[in-house]
Formats: C-alpha cells, structure tokens, sequence
C-alpha cells in the first residue's frame, strides 16, 4: 500500500513538474518577451521603462536562471508578479480563488450525485419508456452549452419571473443556480460512463447469484453495482475537473460573478504573461490533486488493484 | 411420465412451455415440461447446450432472462404456483426455500466484498425471528464454511474471492446455497469449470450436504458421467422436450430413446489408436520435439518455474496429448512450441528444424506448417469478417496466389471440415459453436500446415459436437498426414484420439509414454489420481460389461 501511495504521488509531482517546463517554454516561443508584449499596447513605450521592468522582474536573466528561479519560486508559493498591478500573482489568484473553488467543488459534488441519481433510476425503475427517457438524458445534458444554459434561466428566473436578482447578491437561488447549470454540464459524462459500467457489471453472473440469494433490484444496485461500477466513473470524474475550471470561468461570466474567470479575462485582454503563466500552472495543479485522490480511492474500492500492482507475474501464470 | 402422486411432491411443474423473442422470431425453449421432485430427490438434467435444460432450471428459480416468456403451464413448489407470485415474494423464496449453485465460481462471488460478508448476507436478506447480531452471525459463517470443508475459516471470512481458489469458491458458494437449508437446490453445470480432482472433491462436498439435509437437487449438466455418479433420475432433454425420465440405473441398462442411445454411446466410446496416416511409415522425423523446455516467471522470492525441463517428441502423423489441471504448464508449453513465448532454457525443433530462436522471417516460415486452434471458437474468429474472409487471411498474409486462386482455396478448405460451400458468405457470429471450430481449424490449415497445437480446443463444445470435431481431425490426420499435440484436461476425449500421452504437473512432465500404457497402466502416483478422479465410474463399469 505505502509503495502505492509513494508512486502515485511521485507520478503527481513529475506531471506538475512537466507541466511547469511546457508553460515556461511556451511563453519562450512568444515573439518578444513578457514585458515587451505588456507594453507593447502602449503606443511608445519608452525603451527605458521596458529594461527597468525586464530587471524588476527578473526578465533580464538568463534563460536558465528565469527557469530555476521560478521553478524554486513554486515551491515557495510564488508564482512571480502581476504586469498589470504589479501585485503577486499567487495574491491576486488567492483573492478571489475562493469564490470559484466554493462554485466548481459545489458543482462537482452536486454533478456526482446527479449522476447516480440518474444511473440509478435508469436501472430500478419498470417502465420502460421511463427508463429509456432517462438513458437520454446525459447525451442532451453534454450537449446543451453551459453559457446557454446560464442565459436561458437568467433570463427566464430573474427577467421574466423576477424570482432571482441578475447579479449575486447572496441569495440562495443567486449560488444554487449557477451550481446546478455547471453541475448539469458536469453530470453528462459521468452519468453515460456510469450508465455503461452498471450494464457491465450487470452482466455477469454473480448478480445472478444475488439474485437467487433472494435480494431485490435496489439492494443489489446499492450494496454491490455501485461499488464494483465506480471506478471508470470515477476516472471520468477526475477528468472533468478541467471542463469544471472552464466551466466555472464561463458561469462566473454569465452570472457575473467574481473569482477566477475575471482574473483570466482580465490577464489574457492585458497581455499580462505572469498572471497566465499562473493560471495554467494553478488548473494543472488542481487536475493533478483530483486526479491523484482518485488513484488513491481505487484500491479502497477494488482490492484486486494493490495485488495487481505490487506483484510483477505475468498474467500467463494463471492461464 | 411420473408415477409419483403430486400430492408428496416438492416441486410438481407441468405443462410449462417457454420461449424467447416475439412473434414470427420466437425461438421455442422449453416445450410442454412435466417434472415432478419428491422430497430430498437428485435429480439430474442432462442435454447438451440449447436443449432447454438451463432456461428450465432458471424458470424454476424465477430467473429468466426479460426476453423469455412463459405461455403456459405451472411449477408448483410445494403446492404453491410460483408462476403466480409477485416479483417480491418470489424475492422471498428464492435463497430460502430455494437454492442456486452457480456455474462458473470465479464470475459468481462479487469480486469487491468479502468472502464473509457475501455468506452473511443470506441471513440479513431473510431475517427469520429474532435479527442476529454481528458475533451470532460470524459463527453462523464460520460453522459453513467448516461445514463445507474450509480450512480456517476465521482467516478466510475477511479475504476476497481473488484470494481464493476456483474449488474453494465454489465451496463458498455451496455454503451460501445451503446457508438457510433449503428445499430445493438448483446447480447449474456446478464443476464444469473446476479441474477433475477439484471437481471430484466438491462434488462429494455438495451431494453429501443434499443428502444429511434431505435437500431435493436439480443438476443441470452435459456431462452424463457425473450424472450417473451422483442422481438418483436422469432427465435427457432435447429442443425444449423431455426426452426420457428414467431412473440411472435403467436408463444406462436400456436407454428407450434414440437420442439418449446416442449421448451414451459418445460418453463410453473408446479410441481406434490403430489408425495410421498415408505415407507416413517411413518419415521418423519428429513433428515437434521439445527438450529441456524451461520458462521462470517472476525473480527472486517470487521465482516460479511455470515450465520446468519438459521433453518430448510428437510422432509424424500422431496425436500427442498433454494432459493435466489448470496452472500445470500445458498452454505454456504449447505457446513456447508455438514460438509465441521466449522460453528461458530447452530448445524446440519442429520438422527437425530447430527453431528456438527463429525470429522475423525465420518464425513467420515457421508458422506456414505449424499452427494454433485455440479453445474458445467464439472469441478466436472476427466476429465482423465472414467466413471466407476469416480462412483466406493468412494467405493474404503471407501474399499467396491471386484473389481467384485464394476464393478456390476457401472452398477447398471448406470442403475438407465438411462445412458447406455457401457458409463462406456468413459472418462468424452466425455460426454453431462447433461450425466456429471448423472454420478455425480450416483457418489453421490455410497455409498447408503439417502440425497442429489444439489448445483445449473441444473443450467448449458439446459432447456430440465434440465427437463431430473428434472424427474430423481423426479423418484429416489419416488423409492429409497431420500431426496433432493435443492439449486437454479431459481424460475422456484424450483417451479417444491420442496414440500417445504426457501428463503434466505444476510444470513438469511426470508420465509420458503410448495412451494404453498411461491411461491403463498409469506408473505415477499422479495419473492414477487424475484417472480415479475422473467422473463415469458407473458408466465405465456398464461400458465394459
């Protein structure tokens, strides 16, 4: 078990790593460095303030320097300055992070649940045009646009019905509308891998077994298919977590919302490099984070996982 | 058909007709059944697949399939009619007053929970009286698993069924089954999946329970020696009907149906060893010859030799077969032969040649007259490619002759596994299991080739099925001089088509010498055991007299 944990977390570390070197020598490939193309909006830029910027920042360095600096700055928790205020960048993400993680890590939740919720009532309930009706859901919900969404209910609960303010202002409804458009989107992918892996496991034959054991559709669904299903679902879970962020960005526009999609208009509409930078090292972390808790539920879901995993013999043994 | 009245009867089913699909697709199952059970009856249902035997035994645990339908008739357990009970209350039937043994133990126990937990949940899904609580419950569990002949059972009730062997979860599913002693148990093909000496073991486990607990069975099984070995009544079904309902000893003695007759004959009948293929008295060159053939998984502490120093040489124009359990070596073996494996040690010479370390070109010639058929006809065919499509592609491979010629070879190939001409248009998954086989043996012999590994390759077909396979080969290896190595776990078919026979365990090779001297005259502990352990005593006894 230790030697899997210290694996995953190891594999975590070499993608964030990696992801780090990518961003960095993408902002290379950019024409001109982050300064120049800061101030390049302005008209005439004096070349002056340009080299007593690139020296505050640290752009004057050499490439390799600027490379491990920042990458030691990381582990501080510094991701360098903002061009546009000047301020830390982990400060100006810090500031309204929250919002946005209060958003996404509701929605995902409220998405997971829908899910099942939705597997669930396909697979227990008789009528079958019910059933079928509800297998049709997730195909609709991954195809309706998030922006869409948001826009249709603006409009219909705060314009026609007036039962919701169009900005936030603290209400119940003014968070749990946002939620559940960004969880509807969320749910869809979940809710079809889920659907697919209930069918699987349906089909063979220890749920025979259960069922000449006398138990019902529900107690089979919720004590045993649940939990030998979830694991695919849970690998889709944790990769949704980037649709989650992009989500979350283009909700928190559509509801007016502070957090971080504001800082991403922002920073991309000012050129502010530093502050990308940030943003995309911050979405990698958090893809990695999820997706690493989710390695590390598996075996408590599976235990035929840790033995596949700590023992090298080759499958042939057995046949 | 019975002469037992009703009124004593535990399970009295008549009339009851079933089919599947609808209207003018409708496939007939089960036609007109009438079966009666006394009391602590065994009973075993015997035919081979698609004769209605399962969708009967499912019917009467309620677990049909949603596209059967029943159209009339009763079951009646113990003067109730099931068929006319809800959904929940055959809920509440089913694990207490009946039973199921499932057939495929390493599919059936729910591969995330524990071995205990699966057995408690009997008790929890019928609570009877007062609830048990958690310590009444765990030596609830601990007294079947003894009961089933578990060793340590505190140890095994918080293990998964991974960490179990096949015969042991089939134990564990025989404790669930009895768990709350019920009035009838239905087994469906219980050992079909085990090894013989395994099978043998949980057999007695199973029959002896049903008798100390005067539990009536219905077996269902294809294999009529282990019914003889354990019902009191056979019943032979075939296309949905009941054939004959006999008592064994009777219907052994004077079986009154043709196809009865039939089944018995193939379950007795003994090899012709004596048939030589043409031309070949004066090649001596062994088809395959292996020595020293060694491969080691694993390093270290979990060093594990899967096949250690075997040697042995196939005669041209014979069949070698290579006998014993799972995990004893056979595939290995049969896949370092096949050069599909890199063996650690030992060298392989097939037509003399040695190909040990053949690679690229050299082991793409190799396999023009050494081929594989594989044991599973279903999953070893393209289920999207027809069947011409199928035979001709290890010549389109290997860019042999023109397009006309390969359509001229197909149904040269075809007309050598008796298949018909017109079969070359289906698609694979339109076919019988043992028209599947056919096309894949023809599919091996595309490229002419003189020496065939058959992987367990009768071993998912029925016994008549197999005995159609069985005199193919026999009649291919006497017309085109093909030399076989057979491998199998089933004494019976071995015994039939072998000239000679290796016997192997846990990687080695313990017995090897002509099929009499092994199968009549075994020299190792082992081969007797394997022999004594094979089902049929009853039958060989009738056989032989």
């Amino acid at each position: 078990m230790a030697a899997y944990i210290a694996r995953r977390i190891g594999q975590a570390l070499l993608v964030i790593w990696l992801a780090y070197t990518l961003v960095f020598l993408a902002v290379q490939l950019l024409p001109n460095d982050p300064v120049t193309i800061f101030l390049s909006a302005d008209a005439a830029a004096n070349p002056e303030t340009i080299a007593a910027m690139k020296a505050q920042y640290g752009y004057d360095q050499p490439l390799l320097v600027q490379y491990f600096n920042q990458l030691t700055g990381l582990f501080r928790g510094d991701f360098g300055y903002s061009l546009a205020s000047g301020q830390p960048v982990s400060e100006r993400i810090g500031s309204v992070a929250s919002s946005t993680l209060v958003l996404a890590s509701s929605a995902f939740v409220a998405a997971v649940a829908l899910a099942v919720l939705l597997v669930a009532s396909a697979t227990l309930v008789r009528q079958s045009w019910l059933k079928r009706f509800i297998i049709n859901l997730p195909p609709l919900f991954a195809a309706v646009p998030v922006f869409w969404l948001g826009l249709v209910l603006l409009q219909l609960l705060s314009i026609q019905l007036g039962i919701m303010s169009l900005f936030p202002d603290g209400s119940f409804a003014s968070i749990a509308v946002p939620v559940l458009v960004l969880a509807i989107h969320i749910s869809a992918p979940i809710a079809q891998v889920l659907l697919k892996s209930v069918d699987n496991v349906h089909a063979q034959p220890f749920v025979d077994v259960l069922r000449a054991k006398g138990a019902s559709p529900s107690w089979i669904f919720f004590r045993h298919t649940l939990k030998n299903a979830a694991a695919p679902a849970m690998t889709i879970s944790g990769i949704t977590v980037g649709t989650l962020l992009a989500g979350s960005v283009i909700t928190e526009t559509v509801f007016a919302r502070s957090g971080l999609g504001q800082v991403v208009l922002q920073a991309v509409t000012a050129q502010d490099v530093a502050l990308v930078q940030g943003m995309v090292l911050l979405t990698a972390t958090a893809f990695v984070l999820v997706n690493l808790v989710v390695d590390l539920l598996y075996p408590l879901l599976d235990p035929r996982i840790l033995k596949s995993g700590t023992h090298g013999a080759p499958r042939a043994l057995v046949a | 058909m019975s002469t037992i009245a009703s009124a004593s009867a535990l399970l009295d089913i008549s009339g009851l007709s079933i089919t599947y699909g609808h209207g003018d697709e409708a496939v007939v199952a089960a036609q007109n059944i009438d079966l009666t059970l006394k009391p602590g009856e065994i009973v075993a249902l015997v035919g081979e697949s698609g004769s209605g035997k399962s969708t009967l035994s499912k019917a009467i645990i309620g677990l049909l399939p949603q596209s059967a339908r029943i159209l009339g008739g009763s079951i009646n357990l113990g003067g109730e009619n099931l068929l006319s009970r809800s959904e929940r209350e055959l809920a509440s039937i089913r694990g207490r007053r009946i039973g199921m043994v499932p057939q495929d133990p390493g599919a059936s126990l729910d591969p995330v929970k524990t071995v205990g937990s699966q057995i408690s949940e009997v008790f929890r899904l019928h609570p009877q009286g007062h609830k048990l609580s958690r310590v009444e419950l765990r030596a609830e569990v601990i007294r079947l698993l003894e009961l089933v002949g578990i060793d340590t059972p505190e140890q095994r009730i918080s293990q998964y069924p991974h960490e179990l062997s096949g015969g042991l979860k089939q134990r564990v599913l025989i404790a669930i089954a009895f768990a709350l002693k019920p009035e009838l148990l239905i087994a469906d093909e219980p050992t079909s999946a085990l090894d013989v000496t395994v099978q043998q073991t949980v057999l007695e486990v199973f029959t002896k329970l049903a008798r100390e607990l005067g539990t009536a069975v219905i077996f269902v099984t294809h294999d009529l020696a282990v019914a003889t070995d354990i019902a009191d009544r056979i019943v032979v079904m075939q296309h949905g009907q009941i054939r004959e309902d006999r008592p064994v000893l009777e219907i052994l003695r004077s079986p009154e149906d043709a196809y009865t007759r039939m089944l018995l004959t193939e379950a007795t009948a003994s090899g012709d060893a004596s048939r030589i293929a043409t031309g070949m008295g004066a090649i001596t060159v062994p088809a395959i010859e292996v020595a020293g053939l060694t491969q080691i998984y694993g390093r270290g502490k979990t060093e594990r030799a899967a096949v250690d120093e075997v040697s042995f040489a196939v005669r041209p124009g014979t069949t070698f077969s290579l006998v014993g359990e799972s995990g004893s070596g056979k595939s290995t073996t049969a896949r370092m032969i096949m050069r599909l494996l890199e063996p650690t040690a030992g060298t392989v010479k097939i037509h003399g040649q040695d190909v040990t370390h053949a690679r690229g070109i050299d082991k793409r010639e190799l396999w023009r007259s050494l081929q594989l058929v594989y044991q599973n006809p279903d999953s070893a065919l393209d289920p999207r490619y027809s069947v011409s499509r199928i035979i001709s592609e290890p010549l389109e491979n290997y860019k042999v002759g023109s397009k006309a010629e390969r359509r001229l070879r197909v149904a040269e190939l075809l007309d050598a596994v008796n298949l018909p001409t017109r079969m070359a248009a289906l698609g694979a998954k339109e076919l019988s299991g043992g028209q599947r086989q056919r096309v894949a043996i023809a599919r091996a012999l595309a490229l002419g080739a003189k020496t065939l590994v058959l992987d367990e390759a009768l071993s998912a077909l029925d016994v008549l099925t197999q005995a159609q396979i069985l005199a193919l080969l026999e009649d291919l290896q006497v017309n085109q001089g093909l030399s076989y190595l057979f491998i199998s776990h089933d004494l019976h078919v071995v015994e039939r088509i072998s000239h000679d026979v290796g016997v192997m365990r846990q990687g080695r090779l313990v017995e090897v010498g002509t099929a009499t001297q092994v199968l009549n005259n075994p020299t190792s502990e082992y081969t007797r055991l394997l022999l004594d352990s094979n089902p049929g005593a009853l039958l060989r006894e009738m056989a032989t007299n």
